[in-house]
């Protein structure tokens, strides 16, 4: 105790505390700082979405400008395409991280998979939507809503592997030598066996992947491009809530800048509870 | 059929033989069907990926073999005399990603030891869980929230004064040099830095918490003070880790289009000035690619989409290789 006491009032402790104090300092601030930037992007969010929502966003179409209207077509629009590029990359990508956690988790395919797979998933939107503007709309030559299905369904894979293998290798493999033991195949085994237990897992992988192409603009801006009107054809240009919002911000039109707000109002929302369902499904798979 | 079954005893009929080699090989073929079916699925990955270089450098080939290496040391951008260089695009994208990083790793690091170092039990997950829905909120968001409030603030507030201040000091004086125009390079790394720094934050958390608590203990123990701890044993512990989730926020960051193309200005050419308006390789494709006329305009376009993906996947492969050497270390 006497030897704290002298040390404590020798100047090497003092600048060692002070610099203690400072740095300890710097990170609450540096904690403020960022949850400042959540709070003032969210703040001014609510304030300017929630004043121009109305039933009439979700009824009418995207007006031309000083008219007044909704954002139905695009809403529906991006409904449309998120479905059917979950629809895509769901299974493959489920198929794919099965093999990764089931059949080749140690071998050679696996580990460039998994590298790529990780590429992938951080890989730049914009160059997503280049490489379905070569493969599908240079060659089909015009824009349409599959392709922008396509573009989204890109972006689903890589998440949906990723989430998937790593669920499948949390289950135990007492659970798997069990069902081996009794006689079940292995693809009886993954399906009736590892998936039950890694389903919550599962779907919050998909969650997730939603979540990630909802708010996507980049590959679909030259892809399924934009539509003023209603369309029931993805075989022509097809809107979509991000690309209305883009179109609609850099416009000069006031009542078109309002409603992009109340589009990012209605992304934000959508992706918000996407990922605290995911979160709130994931919680509890890991606590059972 | 009863009789044989009698005679035989427990024996299986031949009948009954055959019905299950039926049944056999019926599982058999399903397995190996399944087991391919995934093996093609796993190898798509690798299909999307070459699909994706193959098409940026068939669409790229025509400006490439038009302006050759010149195409990265050009800076003149004109659709009109279809003359196009890259250099502009890619000094933006790397300037803007750099004050990014400046200004996002101390904040993220900083962040991510208070939540394993400082912050009271209670209060870790409700504010790790608010930094990682910072992530959650797509760009556009960040992109028009910028645009619309952001950009005005620092041409009103924080603009004048730095030119002001910096005005009349050697070398700061150009860099900040021109009008307050609010959307320029500076607004739009500020923004990314925004958007990265959940990036960081959560990463540089997740290696920080898998620091042995041995270590940490014996330091303290020695009466190292939290920062001595987190200087000399927790960082020096996880820089591979730290090092990796930097350059994954990085490669974020590079490749960021939404956020960007609403406050960069899209102006192609470089400037001492960081208020300058500038453009990055995301924001030009985002915003000339459907207006492109011609051939060469649209494959230049292209190309600088190849040389994004070109510098994205280097950074991106050395943060996973980063982050894998951290897991070897870690034995998971």
């Amino acid at each position: 105790m006497a030897i704290m006491i002298s040390g404590a009032s020798s100047p090497l402790y003092a600048s060692r505390r002070r610099k203690n104090g400072i740095t300890m300092t710097l990170a609450y601030l540096a904690t403020g700082f960022g949850l400042t930037w959540l709070a003032l992007i969210l703040g001014v969010l609510f304030w300017e979405g929630f004043s121009g929502l109305s039933l009439r966003v979700f009824t009418e179409m995207t007006p031309p400008p000083g008219a007044a209207g909704g954002l139905l077509n695009p809403i529906i629009g991006s409904l449309v395409m998120t479905f059917i590029a979950v629809l895509i990359g769901t299974p493959l990508g489920v198929l794919a991280g099965t093999y990764l956690a089931e059949y080749g988790r140690h071998d050679k395919l696996s580990t460039v998979v998994r590298f790529i797979n990780d590429i992938l998933l951080s890989a730049p939107s914009i160059v997503v939507g280049l490489f379905v503007y070569e493969i599908m709309v240079a060659q089909m030559g015009h824009f349409s809503g599959w392709a922008g299905s396509v573009a989204l369904a890109v972006i689903v894979v890589p998440v949906v592997v990723r989430t998937t293998e790593d669920m499948l290798t949390l289950v135990p493999d007492t659970l798997r030598e069990a069902a081996a033991s009794i006689g079940l195949p292995r693809s009886l085994m993954i399906a009736k066996v590892a998936y039950r237990a890694a389903r919550a897992g599962m779907i919050t992988g998909v969650l997730l992947a939603i979540a990630r192409i909802s708010g996507e603009t980049a590959p679909l801006l030259f892809t399924a491009l934009n539509n003023q009107f209603w369309t029931n054809d993805m075989n022509a240009p097809v809107s979509s809530l991000p690309v209305v919002i883009f179109q609609f911000a850099l416009s000069p039109y006031k009542d078109w800048q309002e409603l992009a707000w109340t589009g990012a109002l209605i992304i934000t929302l959508a992706v918000l509870a996407l990922s605290i369902t995911a979160r709130f499904l994931g919680g509890q798979s890991k606590k059972s | 059929m009863v009789d044989v079954a009698f005679q035989s005893g427990s024996a299986v009929s031949v009948a009954e033989q055959v019905d299950r080699a039926k049944v056999l090989q019926k599982l058999r073929l399903g397995d190996a069907a399944f087991r391919h079916l995934t093996r093609a699925a796993a190898v798509t990955v690798l299909v999307i990926l070459s699909g994706i270089i193959f098409s940026l450098v068939y669409g790229a080939w025509p400006a490439l073999q038009k302006f050759g290496f010149n195409f990265l040391i050009e800076e003149s951008w004109n659709p009109v005399t279809e003359h196009f260089g890259a250099i502009a695009p890619i000094y933006g994208t790397i300037v803007t990603s750099l004050i990014a990083m400046l200004i996002a790793v101390p904040v993220g690091l900083f962040i991510a030891l208070f939540l394993t170092e400082l912050c009271p039990l209670w209060l870790r997950r409700p504010v790790g869980i608010a930094i990682e829905l910072l992530a959650g909120i797509p760009s556009i968001i960040y992109g028009i929230w910028g645009l619309f409030v952001f950009a005005p603030f620092l041409q009103q507030h924080v603009q004048p004064f730095l030119i002001a201040a910096f005005g009349n000091v050697p070398v700061l004086s150009t860099l900040f040099e021109g009008p307050p125009y609010g959307i320029g390079i500076l607004t739009a790394g500020l923004i990314l830095a925004i958007m990265v720094l959940p990036f960081i934050t959560s990463i540089s958390r997740d290696v920080f918490e898998a620091v042995p608590p041995v270590l940490k203990e014996a330091a303290y123990g020695l009466g190292c003070t939290t920062w001595e701890v987190a200087r000399y044993v927790v960082l020096p512990f996880t820089r591979v880790g730290v090092i990796g989730g930097v350059m994954l926020a990085l490669g974020r960051a590079l490749g960021e289009t939404m956020a960007v193309t609403f406050v960069i200005g899209n102006a192609h050419r470089i400037s001492g000035s960081i208020l300058a308006p500038g453009t990055t390789i995301s924001a030009t494709i985002a915003n000339e690619f459907t207006e492109a006329v011609g051939d060469l305009y649209t494959s230049s376009l292209i190309a600088l989409g190849l040389i994004l993906f070109v510098i994205t996947f280097i950074v991106l492969a050395f943060a996973r290789l980063m982050l894998m050497r951290l897991n070897a270390r870690l034995g998971t």
